[in-house]
């Protein structure tokens, strides 16, 4: 079985894959990164989202094996020790979510808009996040959460 | 999914060469369809063959006439590309409606292309602009590029390699998403170009096509009425759960007037 190596949360990881396995499959079963949801497995609901290279990405939709030598981010790595990252504690402040489920994907994805555009408004924000599907229909929360998220980021990113 | 073999070759010649020597061989550059077309067990390749590591592939580039994209450039780099956005703003508006946002930072033109989705929005503007698609082989104008229903002009063992689009004078895309897929429900892409103008329709049918008779309206008059005038037959256009084929012809008109509009 081919070997795949990569940084995960800024910890060089290897493991034993088939070709076929799925990048969720293997940060969740062989790193035991459970945070990184499946929801649809069809690439459409977002639940599984991570940062590849400095870009979100559906893990769902990716191989392990492709991501031989890139560094991955997943929810796991946001936070520094016991401080959330300013987008997750605007989750729990804002009350964004209801299960909980599509969380870790709405706050990657969330993440990575702040990134590319640092102060988005309620309609950029909706649309960033068309490939996160919270299937509680949460979103006036979420959507609140972001905005809110994305001025800590700015405020977090200044300080620094 | 099945298990398969996988290849990364570093150029075109050695994944031509991986291809040959596969028993049932495929090219895997975003993924955004295979993978979900794998994990359905809809595909299952003996060797799947990943363009990901040439970079010969990738990035955007003016040239004389217009810009080339690399096969390989994600819809993403696109959409954000100034040179794009100065030459042909149509086209970086187009490549920020597919699909979502991960879709986009992982999709690629060339793999769209290859695909041929039906109701996929870069044929529209490969179409639409008179694009010439690029291979390791020749070069395909885009007007025979595209043979219905996820078929291409592309033979064994040809891989695009880049498109080349030449700067038209105005263009613009409108698009009616389906709401849950981001699909195009109907998306049509006009552009007044130097061969004339050119009507390219998503969405309505069994591939990308041209609206002859709206581009025959709009040679004539080039406005928003002209072509929202103009009724085509629904005879053309498929129907399904989300749009009848009267609903899809009317949709033409009616988004070919929007981007009229916008031009």
């Amino acid at each position: 079985m081919p070997t795949v190596r990569m940084t995960v949360n800024g910890r060089a990881v290897s493991g034993e894959i088939e070709a076929r396995t799925l990048l969720v499959h293997f940060l969740r079963n062989q790193l035991g990164l459970t945070g990184t949801h499946v929801g649809c497995d069809t690439s459409q609901c977002g639940a599984c989202v991570v940062h590849v290279d400095g870009t979100s990405i559906k893990s769902c939709t990716l191989l392990a094996i492709q991501a031989e030598g890139a560094e991955v981010t997943t929810i796991e790595g946001l936070a520094t020790g016991d401080e959330l990252h300013p987008m997750q504690a605007a989750f729990r402040e804002h009350h964004g979510l209801q299960c909980g489920f599509c969380t870790p994907g709405m706050v990657m994805s969330a993440v990575d808009l702040v990134k590319t555009n640092p102060d988005p408004s309620e309609q950029q924000i909706r649309e960033g996040l068309e490939g996160n599907i919270c299937r509680c229909t949460g979103y006036h929360n979420i959507v609140k959460a972001v905005k809110a998220g994305a001025k800590a980021m700015n405020a977090g990113a200044m300080k620094g | 999914m099945h298990n398969f073999n996988y290849h990364r070759p570093n150029n075109v010649a050695d994944a031509v060469t991986a291809l040959g020597g596969a028993g049932d061989g495929k090219i895997i550059a975003g993924g955004m369809t295979l993978v979900p077309t794998l994990k359905q067990r809809l595909a299952a390749p003996s060797d799947l063959i990943d363009l990901n590591g040439i970079a010969d592939l990738k990035g955007i580039k003016a040239e004389s006439d217009g810009i080339t994209i690399g096969a390989m450039t994600r819809h993403a780099e696109v959409a954000a590309s100034s040179l794009v956005k100065s030459a042909i703003p149509a086209l970086a508006e187009l490549a920020e409606l597919i699909g979502d946002r991960q879709v986009r930072n992982r999709g690629t033109i060339g793999g769209s292309l290859a695909n041929n989705d039906p109701a996929a929005d870069y044929p529209a503007a490969i179409l639409g602009l008179g694009a010439t698609v690029r291979t390791n082989k020749r070069e395909i104008a885009a007007d025979d590029f595209f043979q219905g229903l996820f078929e291409t002009a592309l033979e064994e063992g040809e891989i695009i390699t880049a498109v080349h689009f030449p700067k038209p004078e105005k263009a613009a895309y409108r698009k009616f998403a389906q709401p849950a897929s981001r699909f195009a429900l109907i998306g049509v892409f006009v552009a007044k170009t130097k061969g004339g103008i050119r009507v390219a329709v998503t969405g309505g049918g069994n591939g990308v096509f041209r609206a002859t008779d709206i581009e025959t309206a709009l040679a004539a008059n080039f406005t928003p009425a002209a072509a929202k005038g103009v009724k085509l037959d629904p005879a053309d256009f498929n129907g399904d759960l989300h749009g009848t084929p009267e609903y899809r012809a009317a949709l033409v008109s009616t988004m070919a007037a929007r981007a009229v509009e916008a031009c």
